[in-house]
């Protein structure tokens, strides 16, 4: 049988599903053939226990020069610089990685809970000041993971206004390609400046913390790893909140569920579930292996796409459906394997801070527009809305 | 009688397990790496222990059932 391989950019599936080629291979073809937009064929899976076998085999790398992405005009990728430990393999990986771990541990996460608060309150007050209508993405979803990891790093007050601008700068969608790339530069500068202040005046945060520890960690290495978790931690986090308001907005019933303190942390796993944020990640076969009763090459670039291995009816019953009380644990919208989310339970959080907080300040809360006519950000890395006007109502 | 064995070679701290288990694990403060509280947990934990197993990244527990 010889089908076409996929192709990119893929069909969109709706406004809230995954694309419609894979979820109509998932049932059928649990690994297909693709072509990269650099013209290489590789490999395609969908299906939730074949995509937890890929991550877990460390027959497939993640070093990121192997790899080809979905990503048009990406070029080649050089290797990873030294630190940023997403795009490496053990035991590089494993040496970076376990430097940070320790900082973000269920019990540390649960401490910065109060912090989260504080944050999204300051948000609140700001758009409640300014009145409705407001763009949510920028006086919300944005802000609140720029000025966490903002915290985390120990980046001083003063220069937090920029930072944001820089950051919202970076994922704007009208944004030129040198507008991103100065943005870009610009934030990396201000890290570099930043570790080399933490190296005299270490203060009580993550980066302090590698600075002083006996790993002896190089300026290059700290300023690398202070950039990833803003590349990991921003859009990530910013576009659960955005596209989750959304999609809260279209099942107005269940946002008592999420309000609910009993409730609000299944509530948050449902919306993890549920919400094709992140399209997936790639992995470069280092040797011939056997995926699914398929020969994938040495050299193959296989892509897992997240967003339908979270809508697999093998794990999940009635999967298309946003349910916020359904039992959801066992999604992979962290991922799996060695590389699964470090930042995960800070992203946890801050949805389960910044979702009640915002239904319990505004219960009016709405769209400001037609859903369809929501920007949906399917031009970018990351899937969510660009902007998400909303209303309330206001006593006077 | 469930018995709990973790691996902490294999652990890459995603947490996984203090948050679905919290009686039967805890991370280290050092590397957040898997630590066993309950080796031995009662029999109305172990569900939680081997939803813990299933869900961990780097299939760093084992739940052994024992006579
Ligand atoms: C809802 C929000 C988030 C989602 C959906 C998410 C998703 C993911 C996924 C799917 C991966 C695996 C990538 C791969 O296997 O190639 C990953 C890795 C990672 N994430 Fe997140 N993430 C989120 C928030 C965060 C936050 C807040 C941080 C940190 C501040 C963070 C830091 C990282 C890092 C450092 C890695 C690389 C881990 C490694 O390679 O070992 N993430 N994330």
């Amino acid at each position: 049988m010889t089908t076409e391989p996929l192709t990119f950019p893929l069909t969109s599936g709706g406004t809230f599903s995954p694309p419609k080629e894979l979820m109509a291979m998932r049932g059928e073809r649990p690994i297909a053939r693709v072509r990269y937009p650099d013209g290489k064929l590789g490999w395609m899976v969908t299906r939730r226990a074949t995509i937890r076998e890929v991550l877990a085999n460390p027959v497939f790398s993640a070093r990121q020069e192997l790899r080809s992405t979905p990503f048009s005009g990406a070029g080649p990728t050089p290797p990873a610089p030294p630190g940023m430990f997403i795009g490496m393999d053990p035991p590089d990986h494993t040496h970076y990685r376990r430097l940070l771990t320790g900082q973000f541990t269920v019990r540390r996460m649960r401490l910065l809970t109060e912090r989260v608060e504080e944050i999204a309150e300051e948000h609140l007050d700001r758009m409640a000041a300014a009145g409705p209508p407001v763009d949510l993405v920028r006086a919300y979803a944005s802000p609140i993971p720029a000025m966490v990891i903002c915290e985390l790093l120990g980046v001083p007050q003063d220069y937090r206004t920029r930072f944001e601008r820089e950051a919202a700068e970076m994922s704007r969608r009208d944004a030129t390609p040198e507008e991103r790339q100065h943005a870009m530069v610009g934030i990396f500068s201000y890290l570099g400046e930043l570790v080399g202040r933490k190296r005299v005046e270490p203060t009580d945060d993550l980066l302090s913390g590698l600075v002083t520890d006996d790993a002896g960690l190089t300026d290059e290495e700290l300023t690398n790893l202070a950039f990833m978790l803003l590349g990991a931690g921003l859009d990530t986090t910013a576009n659960s909140l955005g596209l989750g308001t959304f999609a809260l907005l279209c099942h107005p019933e269940q946002i008592p569920v999420i309000t609910n303190p009993e409730t609000v942390d299944n509530a948050v796993e449902e919306l993890l579930r549920f919400l094709p944020v992140v399209p997936g990640t790639v992995r470069t076969a280092l040797a011939d292996v056997e995926v699914e009763g398929v020969q994938v090459r040495a050299g193959e670039s296989v892509m897992v796409s997240l967003p339908t291995a979270n809508r697999d009816p093998e794990r999940f019953t009635d999967p298309d459906a946003l349910d916020l009380a359904r039992p959801a644990a066992g999604h992979v919208a962290f991922g799996h394997g060695v590389h699964q989310c470090l930042g995960q339970q800070l992203a946890r959080v801050e949805l389960r801070v910044a979702f009640p907080a915002l239904f319990r300040r505004f219960p009016s809360l709405r769209l400001a527009v037609p859903p369809a006519e929501v920007p949906l950000r399917d031009d970018m890395i990351m899937y969510g809305v660009h902007e998400l006007p909303v209303a309330w109502d206001t006593e006077s | 009688m469930t018995r709990i064995e973790a691996d902490r070679e294999l652990c890459v701290s995603a947490g996984m397990c203090a948050l679905t288990a919290p009686e039967i694990f805890d991370q280290d403060d050092d590397e957040g790496r898997v630590v066993v509280l309950d080796a031995r947990p009662s029999a109305d934990l172990r569900e939680g222990a081997l939803e813990a197993a299933r869900l961990c990244p780097a299939a760093a527990l084992t739940v052994h059932e024992e006579p």
